[in-house]
């Protein structure tokens, strides 16, 4: 519904407009500056903004000290694996939904999406000891799983709202001109669905590699990923305030610049085709 | 245009999704039920026996039970109007021709992508801080006593945390839902000297109204959920324990599984109230 409006107007939207999207991203923003401090200037009152000795002392004591990088690797390796074996797991069922309905395709779909609405809580003891009887806890298979499982409705869903939208004349077409089911999925389909299946796969590695319940509760110390490694500084001798930032602008970089990316699939993805 | 092979094919290759999700969703529910009706103390004695129907009647009259019911109510409904009104006027701002709106949606969206541990201690310690926050600093700086947020006021700071987490989500999705507004009704209606509010009322309002729906069902499908936010902020003192955490503290902390998987099934019922509504808006827009 943009409109044409005076100059005046313009600069008046414009500045407000600004004005808040720094206030909303103003502690992120804080977070980077402070991950540059010293301990001393990042407690300093009254704050200093932009005036420091900048130094990266900070990202080399917390990889020094956390091992890090164990961290970050279980965090790759969960959320990428994770959404990767999702999606091997959803695009044949999206494509078949998509392309195959039957009377039924809509009930699957709602009961799928169902299946995301269960509190994680009410579930949270059988699942740890499914864990530890199959000797999971703790290890990074068991979280790949869990973690696909829980974003699978999301695939299925980002996935079945895009195949919906290439027409289904052309796999017709395909298949007159003699194309077995194995053809068309390789050679028609996937070239089409490619742009769909990245941003599925981009907004389900944000989602796994923020996801902080299940990577809290059943993990200890070798599958810890990143949430785990932040929640550790909680604890009260934990609280430099320029290592704790400097700790959190390495869990969230990557995220955030994946995030702008991702930001137009975002509304799809989350409201299940509901808004547009 | 399906065959009864390519019918036939597509069940098979819908197969493993729907049993994985089944299994999933079958397989950890019949155990929380089962437990639910069983005197379980995992470290005193293991199983012992039936309970009937005790874990739930325990759980509704403990002391804790309707504290924590109306600190989840607290929290979703004041994160719930929180995001939704100031998500309407930022999505009804950002549609305005302004400079640099790529950048401001980049800004404004930024939250969404930090993972809760992050925010949540970020917020604690670098903002709410009673000693060396920035808060504390500004309070300081206007001659005012500092507030330790998390401790005299931590029901506001949970749901201002929690805010900042979800008031991207409610701005992306209602600005997409404003800009599918047709511009010409309204036009018509400033011409015909409407004022803004009742613009705003009248045309954008009922326009908004599905978008509004589903931000306020998904997201509190989610706020009823919270867990990481509490869990490093205040551990579930100071009047802060939700539901949800109420049930993961029976379970994992004092190791009484019955009860919690009791109000666990309850948390479950809930979310599947809440869920019917939104299935419901979601399946029409199949058709």
């Amino acid at each position: 519904m943009a409109r044409s409006v005076t100059p005046r107007r313009k600069l008046i939207n414009t500045t407000v407009a600004w004005a808040i999207g720094l206030l909303i991203f103003f502690p992120i923003l804080w977070t980077i500056l402070t991950s540059f401090k010293s301990e001393a200037e990042a407690i300093a009152a009254p704050p200093i903004f932009l005036g420091f000795d900048w130094t990266l002392e900070n990202y080399r004591i917390v990889m020094e000290r956390s091992d890090y990088g164990r961290f970050l690797w279980n965090s790759i390796i969960i959320a990428g694996l994770s959404t990767v074996l999702g999606c091997i797991i959803a695009v044949p069922a999206a494509w078949s939904m998509a392309f195959v309905p039957s009377k039924r395709t809509k009930d699957i779909l709602l009961w799928m999406l169902s299946t995301k609405m269960l509190p994680a809580v009410g579930v949270l003891y059988p699942i740890y000891l499914i864990f530890i009887e199959l000797g999971l806890l703790d290890s990074r298979a068991g979280l790949v799983v869990v973690l696909m499982l829980i974003n699978l409705p999301i695939i299925v869903w980002m996935l079945y709202t895009y195949f919906k939208e290439i027409p289904g004349e052309i796999l017709e077409a395909a298949r007159m001109d003699g194309a077995t089911l194995r053809q068309e999925l390789i050679y028609v389909l996937t070239p089409m669905a490619v742009p769909g299946i990245a941003s599925t796969l981009l907004l389900n590695f944000i989602l796994a590699w923020n996801e902080a319940f299940w990577t809290l509760n059943l993990t200890a110390v070798n599958a810890a990923p990143l949430t785990a490694f932040i929640a550790s500084y909680s604890s009260p001798e934990g609280l430099f305030f320029a290592k704790l930032s400097a700790a959190s602008t390495m869990a969230i970089a990557p995220i955030l610049i994946l995030g702008w990316f991702s930001q137009k699939q975002l509304v799809r993805g989350l409201t299940f085709g509901a808004v547009k | 245009m399906a065959t009864k092979a390519s019918r036939s094919a597509a069940r098979i290759m819908m197969a493993p999704a729907v049993i994985l999700l089944l299994g999933w969703m079958l397989v950890p529910l019949i155990m929380t039920l089962w437990f639910s009706f069983r005197v379980y103390l995992p470290l005193r004695g293991g199983d012992q026996g039936w309970a009937g129907f005790d874990n739930y009647t325990r759980f509704v009259s403990s002391s804790s039970f309707w504290p924590a019911v109306q600190t989840t109510l607290i929290i979703v409904l004041g994160v719930l109007a929180i995001t939704v009104i100031f998500g309407i006027l930022i999505a009804l701002l950002l549609d305005q021709p302004i400079w640099g709106q790529g950048v401001v949606r980049i800004l404004v969206i930024a939250p969404f992508f930090v993972m809760p541990t992050v925010s949540a201690l970020v917020w604690k310690n670098m903002f709410m801080d009673p000693v060396n926050g920035l808060f504390a600093h500004l309070w300081r700086f206007f001659g005012a006593e500092p507030v330790s947020w998390l401790s005299d006021a931590s029901m506001g700071s949970i749901i201002m945390i929690v805010s900042w987490q979800w008031l991207p989500f409610a701005t992306l999705i209602l600005l997409t839902a404003v800009q599918s507004l047709d511009s010409e009704q309204l036009e018509a209606a400033e011409m015909d000297g409407a004022p803004w509010l009742k613009r705003f009322w009248f045309i954008v309002l009922p326009h908004l109204s599905r978008a509004i729906t589903i931000v306020i069902l998904i997201q509190t499908i989610f706020l009823l959920a919270i867990f990481a936010e509490i869990f490093v902020t205040t551990g579930g003192a100071f009047g802060t324990r939700t539901l949800s955490y109420l049930i993961f503290q029976r379970v994992l902390e004092s190791q009484n599984v019955g009860l919690g998987s009791a109000g666990g099934v309850y948390a479950i019922i809930l979310a599947n109230i809440i869920a019917i509504f939104l299935m419901r808006i979601v399946g029409k827009n199949l058709d």
